[in-house]
């Protein structure tokens, strides 16, 4: 094990590159986080309407309508076909988180994101085991079965349940006990699954995953041949496999993490200190050769227990 | 997953199919709960009414996509989101109750116009079209006008007056020499708004309540027809019954008097009709 590995996640990055490039991408996705909920607040609490509704649909400025697909596609399976207003909205989120990526609303905009990460978090300190590790393609079996429920049943179904709107509904409208399933997803994701919601459960997160899947925004592991083996991308990351196939490949592999699971969170480009990862878009040819033979060989199975 | 996919030998198809029935299982059984929630959200309660026009509850739940914009844009802080645990109707989704705040009709009808997905149905431009409930004198033990006093302030307060409700006059039996004011709601004209339910001056609960309207309606008596309200006659023309001639039969249509004229239809044949008795006087087996 080298001296890197011994150190704590992260601190390696803090100590090569300085506080705020080990740091910058959490912060701006707290900050980023904070305004996405901040400015629906800004209406109730201090009186000012810039933004009126919740993330399921809302009215900027009286003019631009932005409407989840995913509740509105529930809709229309459950055969009501909606006004222009909310296609129009759809239409606008759909094609922006195409483009960036669709789970960038995950890491960047979702009010449960900060619940997870606490969770995980706590999680860590207290050293728990991993848990219930349920496959990763199970939240498609969610997606599915919740669109199933909404044709069966003619009601959109998973706003009966879904944590994301209960919260920010919630602190935006009057919660009532809507806390207690906030509560049930922290505790989910303390105890029972390490990641477990956001990463393997959460049909909202599939749903975005699939619309982003030929998103342009993309991180890359363009240096990776620098790569020492010290692991904290795996250990910050919330779908670490998606690293994998990027940082471990080959020469004639792309460097570019082209799975719609990452959620462009950029936590891997802030821990790693010889800076290996780095935003970049789906077509950029960068040449990225692979790592040295030898420490591909020597670090598999270390890396691949981590994983 | 994709592991399997990848290598095919018979053990990690079976164990791709393990895999695949218990997350199918487990969707299956989460499914069975979802449907049971979402079976149960359409139970709205009675005291909570939906904004003008709010398509049917069963079809409500399909179209709100519970955010809230409705509630922004009334004036009057009519419309609240439903809690979840506090207030009856589907988390999040959009009431109001009359006690508290009734709705008051504004013309432009901000909420509907809100609404980005149609739950509130753009095609209502008149708020007098709407039909957010009906009003109903549900407790005429206590209604002050009812009992002979003059209150009247549901009738007064009515948007729609002289129209949703009337006051009906009959004899107070009670007093012998005054008059009943009775409030009358119709439903040809009542919105729902819920003023009256506001304003009843009981304490606590009204004496006249706004129910959702299929609480508050019957299914009209179709397998009656009603006379007086229809313009053609029940019967097209008049019926010419047979004349009945005195003979030996009583009941024989076929063959008044008793015999068979040339040509008549046998009354053993399709289209005759023969008593189901003998008939006395014609030999047959009768008395």
């Amino acid at each position: 094990m080298s001296q890197t590995t011994s150190l704590p996640v992260g601190r390696e990055a803090v100590l090569e590159k300085g506080w705020w490039k080990a740091y910058q991408f959490l912060i701006l996705r707290r900050i980023s986080q904070v305004f996405f909920l901040g400015i629906f607040l800004l209406g109730p609490w201090a009186g000012i309407w810039w933004v009126k509704g919740n993330l399921a649909s809302s009215l900027t400025f009286d003019i631009l309508p932005l409407t989840d697909p995913f509740v509105l596609l529930q809709g229309m399976l459950a055969q009501h076909w909606p006004e222009m207003t909310a296609i129009i909205g759809a239409l606008i989120v759909g094609v922006a988180y195409a483009l960036i990526g669709g789970r960038v609303y995950c890491s960047w905009v979702c009010p449960i994101n900060p619940v997870t990460d606490t969770a995980h978090w706590l999680h860590d300190k207290l050293g728990f085991a991993k848990g219930w590790q349920p496959k990763r393609n199970t939240r498609y079996w969610v997606l599915g079965m919740v669109l199933a429920v909404s044709a069966l049943t003619g009601s959109i179904a998973w706003e009966l349940v879904n944590p994301i709107s209960m919260l920010h509904r919630g602190l935006i409208f009057g919660m009532g006990f809507a806390w207690t399933f906030v509560l049930a997803v922290f505790v989910f994701d303390l105890v029972v699954s390490r990641r477990g919601w956001c990463g393997h459960l959460c049909p909202v997160g599939a749903f975005y995953g699939l619309l982003g899947k030929g998103s342009i925004l993309r991180v890359s592991a363009t240096k990776r041949a620098e790569c020492d083996d010290c692991m904290d991308c795996f250990a910050v990351c919330p779908e670490m496999h998606v690293i994998t196939p990027a940082l471990r490949g080959a020469d004639a592999d792309t460097p570019i993490i082209l799975s719609s699971d990452c959620t462009n969170c950029g936590r891997c480009i802030d821990v790693c200190a010889p800076d290996v990862f780095t935003f970049t878009t789906r077509f950029d040819e960068t040449p990225a050769p692979a790592r040295a033979e030898r420490r591909n060989t020597k670090r598999q199975p270390e890396a691949s227990r981590a994983a | 997953m994709s592991s399997a996919n990848r290598n095919t030998t018979p053990v990690n198809r079976r164990r791709f199919l393990q895999d695949a029935a218990r997350v199918a299982g487990a969707c299956a059984v989460g499914g069975m709960a979802l449907t049971k929630l979402a079976t149960d959200a359409r139970a709205l309660p009675a005291q909570a009414l939906r904004p003008p026009g709010a398509l049917p509850e069963e079809h409500f739940l399909a179209a709100c996509i519970r955010c809230g914009l409705c509630v922004r844009d009334c004036p009057y802080d009519t419309l609240k989101l439903a809690e979840l645990g506090l207030d009856g109707a589907a988390t999040g989704t959009p009431f109001f109750t009359a006690r508290d705040v009734p709705c008051e009709m504004c013309e432009d009808i901000p909420c509907v116009v809100a609404c980005p997905t149609g739950a509130l149905d753009h095609d209502l431009t008149n708020i007098d079209d709407s039909r957010m409930g009906l009003a109903v004198l549900i407790d005429e033990e206590k209604c002050l006008n009812a009992l002979g006093l003059r209150c009247d302030v549901c009738y007064r307060v009515c948007p729609v007056i002289d129209k949703a409700i009337t006051l009906e006059l009959s004899h107070n039996q009670r007093s012998g020499a005054h008059a009943i004011f009775m409030p009358v709601v119709h439903s040809d004209h009542c919105t729902g708004c819920g003023k009256c339910e506001k304003s009843c001056v009981l304490p606590g609960e009204a004496a006249i309540k706004v129910l959702p309207i299929r609480v508050a309606t019957a299914d009209a008596a179709d397998h009656y027809r009603l006379g007086w309200e229809e313009d053609t006659p029940l019967v097209d023309e008049l019926i010419d019954l047979p004349d009945r001639l005195p003979g030996p039969g009583t009941d024989n249509l076929v063959a008044p008097g008793g015999y068979l004229p040339e040509g008549m239809p046998d009354p053993s044949m399709e289209g005759g009709f023969a008593p189901s008795y003998g008939l006395p006087g014609i030999g047959g087996a009768g008395q």
